[in-house]
C-alpha cells in the first residue's frame, strides 16, 4: 500500500483551483483562436478578438478568466493501492477554502438552496470519487458557473425517439439557451445509464479535451455533426449573430434500461475550466 | 456606430441609443444582482429609500471577484440578466435608465424600457478580465452582507457595451442572428 497524506491532497486542490480559473486550458484557447480564424462575421469576429484579449489579461496578471468562478466540481480517481491518512472530503473541502482565499477568486456558494445564504469560502466542493487500478491519485478540479449551468437540460427519451430523438433534444437546448450562457459554449452530452449518470456522464464530456474525440467512430461522427448543426444555428458570440455558436461537442455514454434513452445537456461557455495532477 | 457616454444617463439619451450602437461608458454606475434586486424592490414596496439614487441610474449585474493588490476590483463581467427580469420594471419605473447584463430580457421588461425609456446594454460575459480594467474604483455601499452579491458604486472609464435592446424595444439578439442567417442565403 502506497500512503498518502489528505493535506497533499489540500494543496494539490488549492493549487488547481487557482490554475483553473486563471488559465485555460490550452486545447479550449486553441478552439477560440480557429474558430476566430474562421469566423465570417464581422461583429462576431470582434467579440472573440476581445474573448481572446481577456483569456490573455487573465494568463498575463493570474486573475480569473471570468468572475463566476464557479462551484469547484473535484473528481477524484483514486487507486486501489493507495492508503489515505486523514479525511478525504475535509482535506478536498479545505483546499478549495485555500485556493478560493489566496486566488482571490469569488465565492458563489450558498448554503441552503431556497434559505441561500453565502457560505463565504466557497465551500462545499462537489466531490466525485472513482477507484481504479494503481497506486495512484488523479485530481481534476473544474470550476463550473452558472450562467451555463442554468441552461443545461435532461431528458428520458423514448427509445423509438432514437437518434434524431437525441439530435433534436441537442439542438433544442442549445435554441433554448441562445445567448445566455455566454456563447461560443462547449456541449457536453450524457446519453444512457439512469436519469443521475445521464447527468454525470454529461458533465463528465466537458472534462474531455476538445482533441480528443469519441473512441467510438459512430459517435466520433455524431459530435462532428452536432457541432457543424449548432454552428449552422446562427446564434454567434455572445448571441449577436455569427457562424461560432459552439467550440466543440463532447459525448460520452454508457449502457441503459430496455425502456430508456436518457441523454442529459450540460452547456459550458468559453471559459471552459478544467486542470488535473497525478498524486 | 461607436458612441462615448457619461453617466448619469437621462432618459433623452437613453432615447438616442439604437439597438447595434457600441458604447463607451465612463462614469459612476451601481452593482447589483439577484439577492440586491429582491432588496431593492422590498424597499421600494415599503416606500422606503434606495440606497443610492435611482433617477438616471445605469445598474450592472456583476458580483465581481475580490481585487487583488493594485485593483480597484477582481474580475467583473455581467452574469445573465433573465434573473432581474422580476425586478427591473419597478427600478426603470422609480427612474434608472440603464442595465448592463448579457443574454435575453422578458416582453415586461422591454414593455417597462419602452414606457419609461431605458436601454440595456449587453457586456461581454465570460471577459471579466478585460471588463475589471475598465473599473476604477469600486466601493460597497449597500448590503455588505451578500459578499459578492452587495452593492458597489463603481467607477468606470471607457467600459464596452453593446446596445441590445433600445428604447423603441429593437431587440439585436433577433436581427443580429436573422442578418447573419440572411447573409448566408443570398
Amino acid at each position: 500500500m502506497r500512503e498518502i497524506n489528505a493535506g497533499q491532497i489540500t494543496e494539490v486542490v488549492r493549487r488547481l483551483c487557482i490554475e483553473a480559473n486563471c488559465h485555460l486550458p490550452g486545447d479550449v484557447k486553441g478552439r477560440i483562436t480557429a474558430c476566430r480564424a474562421c469566423e465570417d462575421w464581422n461583429s462576431a469576429a470582434g467579440i472573440l478578438d476581445r474573448i481572446i484579449e481577456n483569456y490573455e489579461i487573465a494568463d498575463a496578471k493570474d486573475v480569473p478568466v471570468c468572475q463566476d468562478t464557479g462551484m469547484a466540481c473535484v473528481f477524484l480517481e483514486i487507486g486501489q493501492e493507495v492508503h489515505i491518512t486523514g479525511d478525504v472530503a475535509q482535506a478536498v473541502h479545505e483546499g478549495v477554502r485555500q485556493g478560493y482565499a489566496d486566488g482571490y477568486l469569488r465565492k458563489s456558494v450558498v448554503r441552503d438552496p431556497i434559505r441561500r445564504g453565502n457560505t463565504g469560502d466557497n465551500t462545499p466542493a462537489l466531490i466525485y470519487y472513482d477507484l481504479c487500478p494503481g497506486d495512484k491519485i488523479k485530481i481534476t478540479v473544474a470550476p463550473k458557473g452558472f450562467g451555463s449551468e442554468n441552461m443545461s437540460q435532461l431528458k428520458m427519451l423514448k427509445p423509438s425517439d432514437g437518434l434524431e430523438g437525441v439530435k433534436e433534444f441537442i439542438l433544442k437546448v442549445v435554441e433554448d439557451a441562445g445567448p445566455n450562457p455566454c456563447p461560443p459554449i462547449v456541449v457536453g452530452v450524457g446519453i444512457g445509464g439512469t436519469f443521475d449518470k445521464a447527468a454525470f456522464l454529461a458533465k463528465k464530456a466537458l472534462l474531455r479535451s476538445l482533441d480528443i474525440r469519441n473512441e467510438d467512430p459512430y459517435y466520433a461522427a455524431l459530435e462532428e455533426e452536432m457541432l457543424e448543426r449548432i454552428n449552422a444555428l446562427g446564434i454567434g458570440p455572445q448571441g449577436l449573430g455569427g457562424r461560432t455558436t459552439a467550440l466543440g461537442v463532447n459525448i460520452e455514454t454508457m449502457p441503459t434500461h430496455i425502456a430508456g434513452l436518457p441523454v442529459a445537456v450540460n452547456i459550458n461557455c468559453h471559459v471552459t475550466r478544467h486542470q488535473s495532477e497525478v498524486l | 456606430m461607436e458612441k462615448r457616454i457619461t453617466t448619469p444617463i437621462t432618459r433623452e439619451m437613453a432615447r438616442e441609443l439604437k439597438c447595434g450602437d457600441t458604447v463607451l461608458i465612463s462614469g459612476v454606475i451601481y452593482t447589483a444582482r439577484d439577492a440586491a434586486h429582491k432588496r431593492l424592490v422590498e424597499l421600494v414596496e415599503a416606500g422606503k429609500p434606495l440606497p443610492m439614487e435611482i433617477e438616471n441610474a445605469t445598474i450592472y449585474y456583476v458580483g465581481p471577484a475580490p481585487a487583488k493588490e493594485g485593483q480597484a476590483v477582481g474580475s467583473a463581467g455581467p452574469t445573465t440578466s433573465y434573473r432581474m427580469d422580476a425586478y427591473s420594471p419597478t427600478l426603470i419605473a422609480c427612474g434608472s435608465t440603464g442595465m448592463i447584463g448579457k443574454g435575453k430580457r422578458g416582453p415586461e421588461v422591454i414593455e417597462a424600457m419602452k414606457k419609461y425609456g431605458a436601454v440595456y446594454f449587453g457586456a461581454i460575459g465570460g471577459a471579466g478580465a478585460l471588463l475589471s480594467d475598465c473599473i476604477t474604483k469600486a466601493e460597497v455601499i449597500a448590503y455588505e452582507d451578500l459578499g459578492a452579491e452587495a452593492i458597489r458604486r463603481l467607477e468606470v472609464k471607457d467600459l464596452p457595451v453593446i446596445v441590445v435592446i433600445d428604447s423603441q424595444g429593437n431587440n439585436l439578439y433577433e436581427t443580429g442572428r436573422a442578418q447573419y442567417l440572411a447573409s448566408k442565403h443570398v
